[in-house]
């Protein structure tokens, strides 16, 4: 420590490097990591189903779910389900998004709107959607309506609170600015409030995307006969694990390429965030 | 065109922020409002630009804007209010949009004034990648843009380090030397005020009343740091303030 040689011999007073002490706090993605833990996951799952020391009933050999999920593709069953179900996601969260965005919006901006909305969208929300679908049946009949009923119902309330939420947040001096230069009341909702608020829609949109998937089994539950969540749940009750989790894995497929593409608007539409 | 103050007053629920306050803000000239903290001198300038009703008296404008003033009353802002989503001329864009100038004119508009605040290379930048000056370099050429009757000016340096703050005092003074506008600058900052006002109005304490109203004859361009007499001034301004400064410190913050 006390090199007489390097150190001005001034002080005879013991000299050392301050200990670093500011580090971590600021979580950053390692993008292989994410891969490498389901990796190991499955490895452990195959190794262990192999071994015995996890038997066949409680969790399926994930070879033979891969080999399952191989014989649905090959035998064009995969399409059969896929299709339907990507419809019913889409038809059904289009709807309740975009409708969620206006109502978000238009609670965003007026005072009336927000005092008799705010209040019936806390009562819809913690209501379990699926507990409807009796209803929805009833209302839109047994075919496609209910189910789009169903999934649109299910990502309109949490897309209303995260777009208000998000227009609430949006800087108001830009606001100001926008009226000081004169600018129509039309023109700032669109070029001021829209894009401010662009940031928790997106993030509000992960979460009722996702959403958007649970429902979709619960949508196929009655009267479907093709369909991602018909499939899981035929399989469930045939106790048929492999097809199960085949289906179950698609599921998750879905939910990471939704995360993805919202992830890619939001480099492109939020390019603008520092 | 002039703006008129007559018997200004306001107040937020039962507290008084102005009283008072009568002043003619003349054509070509740069009115500075000082005072100590929370005298209200930020709510006067937005009561001028009709961003805020006011509790009693009236604010007149006085003539006609020129014939191609697309907002008579622009403001510049403290924090720039950029749009962050928007490049640099497309936050200038952003105010004549609504005028329905597009294409070629709002080009021609748009380059000179970027031109005149010496922007043209940053034209398609993001306010994220500019520095603080620069941002606010872009807030003064939008509000020049729509070639406004006043500069309503709310502390437009305050956000800035010295340094800059000088260089763009400097530019402002360019600005005006080459084509005078009409601005009402608010700032805590003296030195801003003595190097930039015509005339200075010295704001008291909440209830903000005008305490004086201190003018500054030598033209802009003329002004120098370490200029004896603008030094004068501004320990006069300071003397004027000094107590009532304090005292504001010191009160209790119920607002």
């Amino acid at each position: 420590m006390s090199d007489a040689t390097l150190t001005p011999p001034a002080d005879t007073a013991e000299t050392r490097t301050i200990a670093f002490r500011g580090g971590g706090f600021a979580p950053r993605s390692q993008r292989w990591v994410g891969v490498a833990v389901f990796v190991v996951l499955i490895l452990i799952a195959e190794w262990g189903t192999r071994a015995g020391w996890i038997s066949a009933l409680t969790l399926p050999r994930p070879s033979d779910v891969l080999k399952t999920f191989g014989e649905l593709y090959s035998s064009g069953q995969l399409f059969k389900h896929l299709l339907p179900s990507l419809s019913r996601l889409a038809v059904g969260a289009a709807i309740g998004a975009s409708v969620g965005v206006s109502v978000g919006i238009l609670i965003g901006l007026f005072s009336y709107v927000r005092s008799g909305l705010v209040p019936l969208v806390a009562a819809l929300f913690p209501i379990p959607k699926i507990a409807l679908l009796p209803l929805f049946v009833i209302w839109f009949g047994i075919g496609e309506g209910s189910k789009y009923a169903l999934i649109a119902f299910g990502t309109f309330t949490p897309t209303v609170v995260a777009t208000y939420g998000a227009v609430d947040n949006v800087d108001r001096t830009l606001i100001r600015m926008g009226q000081s230069f004169g600018l129509s009341w039309f023109s700032i909702v669109r070029k001021i409030v829209l894009p401010g608020a662009m940031p928790g829609i997106l993030s509000g949109l992960r979460i009722s995307l996702a959403i958007a998937i649970i429902l979709l089994v619960a949508a196929e539950m009655l009267g479907a006969e093709y369909g991602i969540g018909a499939y899981i749940l035929q399989a469930g009750s045939l106790y048929d694990l492999e097809r199960l989790f085949a289906g179950v894995v698609i599921l998750s497929l879905l939910g990471v390429l939704v995360s993805a593409v919202i992830g890619a608007i939001e480099r492109r539409v939020l390019g603008w965030r520092s | 065109m002039d703006i008129r103050l007559e018997a200004i007053r306001h107040s937020y629920k039962d507290f008084e922020v102005l009283q008072d306050i009568t002043l003619d803000i003349p054509a070509g000239r740069i009115v500075c409002i000082v005072g100590p903290s929370g005298c209200g001198k930020s709510t006067l300038l937005r009561l001028i630009g009709g961003l805020e009703r006011p509790g009693g008296g009236r604010v007149l404008q006085v003539g006609a804007p020129p014939e191609n003033c697309l907002n008579p009353l622009t403001y510049v802002f403290q924090d720039f209010a950029l749009l962050p989503w928007r490049s640099v001329r497309g936050n200038i864009s952003l105010v004549l949009e609504d005028h329905r100038i597009r294409g070629r004119e709002a080009r021609r508009i748009i380059d000179d004034v970027l031109a005149r605040t010496k922007l043209t290379d940053f034209a398609d930048a993001l306010p994220k990648q500019l520095s603080g000056g620069m941002k606010q370099r872009v807030a003064i050429a939008r509000a020049l843009a729509v070639n406004p009757a006043v500069m309503l000016m709310d502390e437009p340096l305050s956000a800035l380090d010295s340094q800059t703050r000088e260089l763009l005092m400097d530019d402002l003074v360019s600005l005006w030397t080459r084509q005078p506008f009409t601005a009402v600058y608010v700032t805590h900052n003296l030195h801003e005020a003595v190097r930039l006002g015509h005339s200075i109005v010295v704001l008291s304490r909440r209830p903000g009343r005008i305490r004086e109203i201190v003018e500054i004859d030598t033209p802009l361009e003329e002004r120098q740091m370490g200029d004896a007499d603008l030094d004068q001034k501004q320990k006069y301004l300071w003397q004027l303030m000094r107590d009532e400064a304090r005292a504001a410190d010191a009160e209790l913050l119920n607002v």
